[in-house]
């Protein structure tokens, strides 16, 4: 593996960097609303934003730098398996098609800023919306150091990512500037500076896949030539299981956990706060709409991303090499197969396609803290400009948070909690999904149920080992009663619901006292102008 | 409230739900496209086939809105 500078991609890589940042801290102009010191403005782009700047917002959300890394490397590892996050985007939007209008509108009615908001406006409960709040941080910020995992496998391919015997301060500063930079720029503009980057980045992204899946098979000997090699590497047995690598396709007894593991993964997707943020800022329920109708076009990009899986392997990207790092795989292959002025442009696509994300679930994480910790447990009569102020510095402890994280861990340790992340967003689709359709549940019967999931799948999660992990291997188990492999994180959402039904012909047999419901029927179709929306919601009355 | 228009709209969106999950029906190799195994091109061709039916279910819904409205809308 070539370890010296790239001089003329670490240049480009720089140039874009530099462009992003300078975007970044003109974007508090954008659009500047009268009252900046509202936290809708800082942390919801002052829900103002169109049909495309959403469509970019959520495809730079959604789409990480850890997924154009991640997806391929499981490809890379495996084969077909790694293919399941193709009909999980797939199945993601008719799903969020039923239940993100209802979010948005409700929202919009009553002030919400985040999902727990609406839980505690809903159920009348705040030990519920506080488990919810809770999940969402939990989950997201192993999230936000992953996407320093994804700039870090770019650093160490350029060749300043230093190798071990470099002083630690020296090895890590390139990931410290580019940290400082975006913890900066988040804090001053807030929502409208990931809205503005993310243009730049898909943009890039979308012009290095066009050329890296027409070039790449055109110098490797086209499709035909890239599948027959990628078989064969597959077929070689591993000395140490005896097992194959991988497949071309899905075996049958492996086929519950595929569709599993696409289903689970699609009904959590838009519960993680950073995707409900960019909802939110979304101006009206049509947006929302039209949005899970041209979201896929990202689906498309990501199943030609993880082609490239494939391209590694035919390109025989550490092959040879004992216990190669799998992340490296695509970055390795563009440096590899391009030229070094357009292995920049493709590293600065990887490197901000980590930054935009990571503001957002920053954003994210605070507006929890904010207005579902802080003003509901410690501050009940905190002012907009307080909730702001708050909200900005809570942004930025949860990046130093990350980068803590990153540094100081194993990098196997982000990878874990991000498995468990995924798990433990799945639990709160009974009281957010649930809660926007129906009344009925029990606000007990949902923390119960959600105490139940997310217990039985860290459980199971840990249970799991793998070759070279005894715990966290993998996020698949026997499912009981069926007996196949199947996803934990949907066995454990099961277990929630049935619990929650249970408890709640329980409760409401012996009349258990319910919350009051804030809202009504008509809130969760309203669209705007079609109803009285006030432009800055008055406050919901505090609840026990 | 059921409308004709709704029941469709929920039948574009179950569609690719239940194609996708159905994972037997699409794991295998042949036929080949440009070199590309079954598995990974008809997976690839469901995203396009995907969004439209979702985009259908939304002209859908928002014409059953409207008439419901009296047409107030534009």
């Amino acid at each position: 593996m070539k370890n010296d500078v790239n001089g003329v991609a670490l240049g480009v890589l720089i140039f874009f960097f530099l462009a992003v940042t300078v975007i970044g801290f003109l974007a508090a102009r954008w659009r500047r609303a009268d009252n900046a010191l509202h936290l809708e403005e800082w942390g919801l782009g002052g829900r103002s934003f169109g049909t495309w700047v959403t469509w970019f917002l959520l495809g730079g959300d959604l789409y990480t730098a850890y997924t154009f890394v991640a997806v391929p490397a499981a490809i890379y590892g495996a084969g077909a398996a790694g293919f399941f996050a193709v009909p999980y985007t797939i199945i993601a939007y008719p799903l969020v098609f039923l239940f993100l209008p209802r979010l948005w509108s409700v929202s919009r009615k009553h002030g919400y800023v985040t999902s727990s908001d609406f839980i505690r406006g809903r159920f009348g409960s705040k030990s519920l919306s506080v488990a919810v709040a809770l999940t969402g941080i939990l989950a997201t910020m192993p999230y936000i150091a992953l996407q320093l995992v994804g700039i870090q496998a770019v650093l160490d391919v350029v060749g300043i990512g230093g190798s071990d015997s470099t002083n630690w301060f020296v090895k890590d500063l390139p990931l410290l500037i580019a940290f400082g930079v975006l913890a900066a720029y988040t804090y001053s503009s807030g929502l409208r500076a990931p809205a503005l980057i993310a243009f730049v980045k898909d943009a890039l992204i979308y012009i290095v896949i066009a050329v890296a899946i027409i070039y790449i098979p055109y110098k490797l000997g086209g499709f035909d030539d890239i599948f027959h090699k990628a078989s064969a590497a597959y077929a070689v047995k591993n000395p140490a299981t005896g097992k194959p690598r991988g497949s071309l396709t899905v075996a049958p007894q492996a086929q519950w956990a595929y569709a599993t593991l696409a289903l689970g993964s699609a009904m959590a997707l838009f519960l993680y706060p950073h995707s409900v943020t960019a909802v939110l800022s979304g101006k009206s329920r049509t947006v929302i709409q039209r949005n899970t109708a041209i979201l896929p076009l990202y689906s498309l990009m990501l199943g030609l991303l993880a082609m490239l899986g494939f391209m590694a392997v035919a390109d025989g990207v550490g092959k040879n090499i004992k216990g190669y790092n799998g992340q490296l795989a695509i970055p390795q292959l563009f440096e590899n197969v391009f030229p070094s002025w357009f292995a920049g442009v493709a590293f600065a696509a990887i490197a901000i396609g980590a930054l935009v994300p990571a503001a957002i679930m920053s954003i994210a994480a605070a507006n929890l803290f904010t207005r579902n910790i802080y003003k509901d447990l410690i501050r009940p009569n905190a002012t907009p400009e307080e909730e702001t102020r708050v909200s900005k510095l809570a942004s930025l402890v949860v990046k130093v948070g990350a980068l803590v994280f990153v540094l100081s861990m194993d990098k196997t340790v982000a990878i874990n909690f991000q498995l468990l992340g995924g798990i433990w967003i799945l639990q709160t689709v009974p009281a957010i999904v649930g809660g926007l359709f129906t009344r009925w549940f029990h606000r007990w019967a949902l923390l119960v149920g959600w105490a139940a999931g997310m217990a039985y799948g860290t459980w199971k999660a840990y249970e799991q080992s793998s070759a070279t992990q005894s715990h966290f291997g993998g996020n698949s188990d026997t499912i009981p009663w069926i007996g196949r492999i199947g996803y934990i994180g949907l066995t454990a959402f099961v277990l929630n619901v049935v619990l929650a039904v249970v408890l709640t012909l329980v409760l409401r047999a012996v009349k258990a006292p319910e919350g009051t419901d804030e809202t009504s029927r008509a809130d969760y179709t309203a669209e705007t102008g079609e109803t009285e929306v006030p432009p800055l919601a008055p406050e919901p009355a505090p609840s026990v | 409230m059921v409308t004709a228009a709704r029941v469709a709209a929920g039948i574009c969106l179950i569609i690719p739900l239940v194609s996708m999950l159905w994972v037997n029906s699409y794991s295998r190799l042949t036929p080949t496209f440009i070199g590309m195994p079954f598995f990974y091109w008809y997976q690839l061709a469901w995203v396009p086939v995907s969004a439209a039916l979702t985009y259908t279910a939304y002209v859908l819904v928002r014409r059953d809105a409207r008439g419901r409205n009296g047409g107030a809308a534009k």
